[in-house]
């Protein structure tokens, strides 16, 4: 696909670099611009559904312990007790020791678990190391890998590196004979890349080394996701599509905390990449605070009253 | 050189900060009498407005709380003093909203500086007063004192436009809670002066939220909303209570009726001496068994 005889680094910052600028007044106005849609009740009640169930349930803290995965999983597959009609989230996503804990006791309830890996978040670590935490949560039973990016090597012009540490996590994500392989999502965590050219880049380049998904951040960065860097990876994606035919989602992390928010970014996904991809198979909202909000808007339009914290669960 | 008149606009007080209503309405404020007269465009608040305030409000409600019942005494003061240095303004303030002349808007504004102050000094008296160590059979400590309740939500007196105010206001936040106003309707330019009073007073913004506006319309959303914790219907003497008590009632707030009964609802004579009685209103109590050793 890029033309070249070898994959060589000069050949793939000769690729990478050949792809339009972002104009970035132009794409912060665009964001901007989707950002003001009102939407009306009926939309709402499906957009507030359709949220909860792309949500990756996310806690990653130095803190955790099993009781809180556990507590986390429970609220994922019963999210509001007040009303069963409540959809489930997609994936609970925590760290890579705490994956058995997650799948046992989300049983077969069919949400994911997704664990980060490759030393996340700073993602400093030799590449076997890398490999390691990786093999780890995928033995552990981890249905997607979140890893991370090595930033300092992609921004220092070393993009075969970034390719090929991506191909190799990719790599150990597959399991032997017909159990499901992990899904790998890449992390650009492009709070660090400076630029939105870089972002463009970097989202081919985790797709061109064999991403299934592209997310924003790790949450532990500001700013984490944005509009107008989702709208990029969003771009991205469609993009990649028209040429190769094969679909890559989109993961937002970190920083998204209201229904308003979750909205304006589904009308981005469906303004920018289509339809296709309003399903929690191709976008994905990384949060932990983000469920609670819309529990509370889905209480406020089941009752007609305002709900307070109260009357939902803490996780 | 004839000056340029500079007019004040009127704004809603939410968290802190002066926003105009989200929904952009504003509504006609004319003085009471005999010709009524223009006086100025208040915001008219919104659902959304209320929800905001809210949100402002409950997040206060650690900070606040959690302050020395000392510091929160001081603090109070504080205001009290403010609203000395602002008297003039609120003497004319309350002449032009009431109706009244220059002598009787003098006592009106002396007592609700006054009621202020008296307020002011009940934070650190209200858990000696109220609270209290228990006779218990058996080895322990048994000791209640008084909590805040959380956020109060408060329909301003209609008639008294700053003397009522003070009068409900006061009380809910010397205990530490946090209040969400709906003003008098028709005599809203006191209370946002109150507001701008309280924000260059050390009171933490959110502590008071003021949302003016259509009491008919905003006070069901307030009575309805499953955070505010407590609301305070003295200024719903002319709508039927009866119906915002109920929708209270879904999340059990604690609820102080309008004085009197039922459509005979009135507001009392604000500047009759207060009790404990709007304090203790909005106070839970918390008992704490401590063992006693042999």
């Amino acid at each position: 696909m890029l033309g070249v005889a070898s994959l060589t680094n000069k050949a793939l910052r000769t690729w990478l670099h050949g792809l339009p600028g972002v104009d970035q007044v132009g794409i912060e106005a665009r964001a901007a611009a989707l950002a003001t849609r009102s939407i009306k009740t009926t939309s709402k009640s499906w957009a507030i559904d359709t949220a909860i169930g792309m949500i990756d349930l996310t806690t990653l803290e130095g803190a955790d312990t099993p009781g809180k995965v556990r507590s986390l999983c429970a609220k994922a597959q019963l999210p509001d007790p007040s009303d069963l009609g409540t959809p489930q989230v997609a994936a609970v996503c925590v760290y890579g020791d705490m994956v058995g804990i997650a799948k046992e006791a989300l049983g077969s309830s069919g949400i994911h678990v997704a664990a980060v890996a490759t030393a996340f978040p700073s993602g400093r670590a030799s590449l076997a190391v890398k490999l390691a935490d990786t093999k780890d949560a995928v033995k552990a039973g981890a249905d997607e890998i979140d890893m991370v990016i090595d930033r300092g090597a992609f921004l220092s012009g070393d993009y075969r590196l970034v390719f090929d540490q991506i191909a190799a996590v990719k790599e150990v994500c597959a399991r032997p004979g017909d159990a499901p392989d992990a899904h790998l999502k890449v992390i650009l965590e492009t709070g660090e890349l400076a630029t939105y050219d870089n972002v463009r880049r970097a989202s081919w380049l985790a797709m061109l080394a064999g991403a299934d998904f592209i997310k924003t951040s790790t949450g532990k960065v500001q700013p984490a996701a944005t509009m107008p860097v989702t709208l990029l990876m969003l771009e991205a994606v469609r993009d990649w599509r028209e040429l190769t035919g094969e679909m890559v989602g989109v993961k937002p992390a970190g920083g998204i905390r209201t229904s308003k928010d979750a909205l304006r970014y589904l009308v981005m996904v469906s303004e920018i990449a289509g339809d296709d991809w309003l399903s929690p198979d191709w976008f994905r909202f990384g949060a932990s605070s983000l469920l609670t909000d819309l529990l509370l808007q889905r209480q406020k339009l089941r009752t007609g009253a305002y709900s307070g914290a109260d009357y939902v669960t803490i996780d | 050189m004839a000056r340029l008149e500079v007019r004040k606009t009127y704004k809603l007080y939410i968290g802190g900060k002066f926003p105009r209503s989200e929904s952009g309405r504003s509504y006609e404020v004319v003085s009471t009498g005999r010709s009524p007269k223009f006086l100025a465009n208040a915001a008219q608040g919104s659902r959304k407005d209320i929800r905001d305030a809210v949100v402002a409000a409950r997040g206060a409600v650690k900070g606040w709380s959690g302050a020395t019942a000392y510091n929160r005494g001081q603090v109070l003061y504080r205001v009290g003093e403010i609203l000395e240095g602002r008297r003039e303004q609120f003497i004319a303030e309350v002449s032009a909203s009431e109706g009244l002349t220059k002598p009787q808007a003098t006592k009106i504004v002396d007592a609700a500086i006054d009621r202020w102050v008296w307020y002011a000094g009940w934070p650190d008296k209200l858990p000696q007063v109220l609270g209290n160590l228990n006779p218990v059979a058996g080895p322990y400590f048994d000791i209640s004192a008084p909590e805040p309740t959380g956020v109060v939500g408060i329909l301003a007196p209609q008639a008294s436009s700053l003397l009522g105010l003070v009068s409900v206001i006061a009380p809910a936040i010397v205990s530490g809670n946090t209040v969400v106003v709906i003003t008098s309707e028709d005599r809203p330019l006191p209370a946002i002066s109150l507001g701008e009073v309280l924000a260059t007073s050390d009171v933490p913004g959110g502590v008071v939220n003021i949302v003016t506006g259509r009491t008919a319309e905003l006070a069901p959303w307030l009575a309805s909303h499953a955070d505010v914790n407590a609301i305070d219907l003295a200024g719903a003497t002319e709508l039927p209570w009866g119906e915002l008590e109920a929708a209270a009632a879904d999340t059990v707030k604690r609820v102080v009726r309008p004085a009197g009964d039922g459509a005979d609802a009135v507001e009392p004579d604000w500047l009759e001496a207060p009790d404990l009685s709007r304090m203790t209103a909005f106070l839970e109590t918390k008992t704490v068994w401590h063992p006693k050793g042999l």
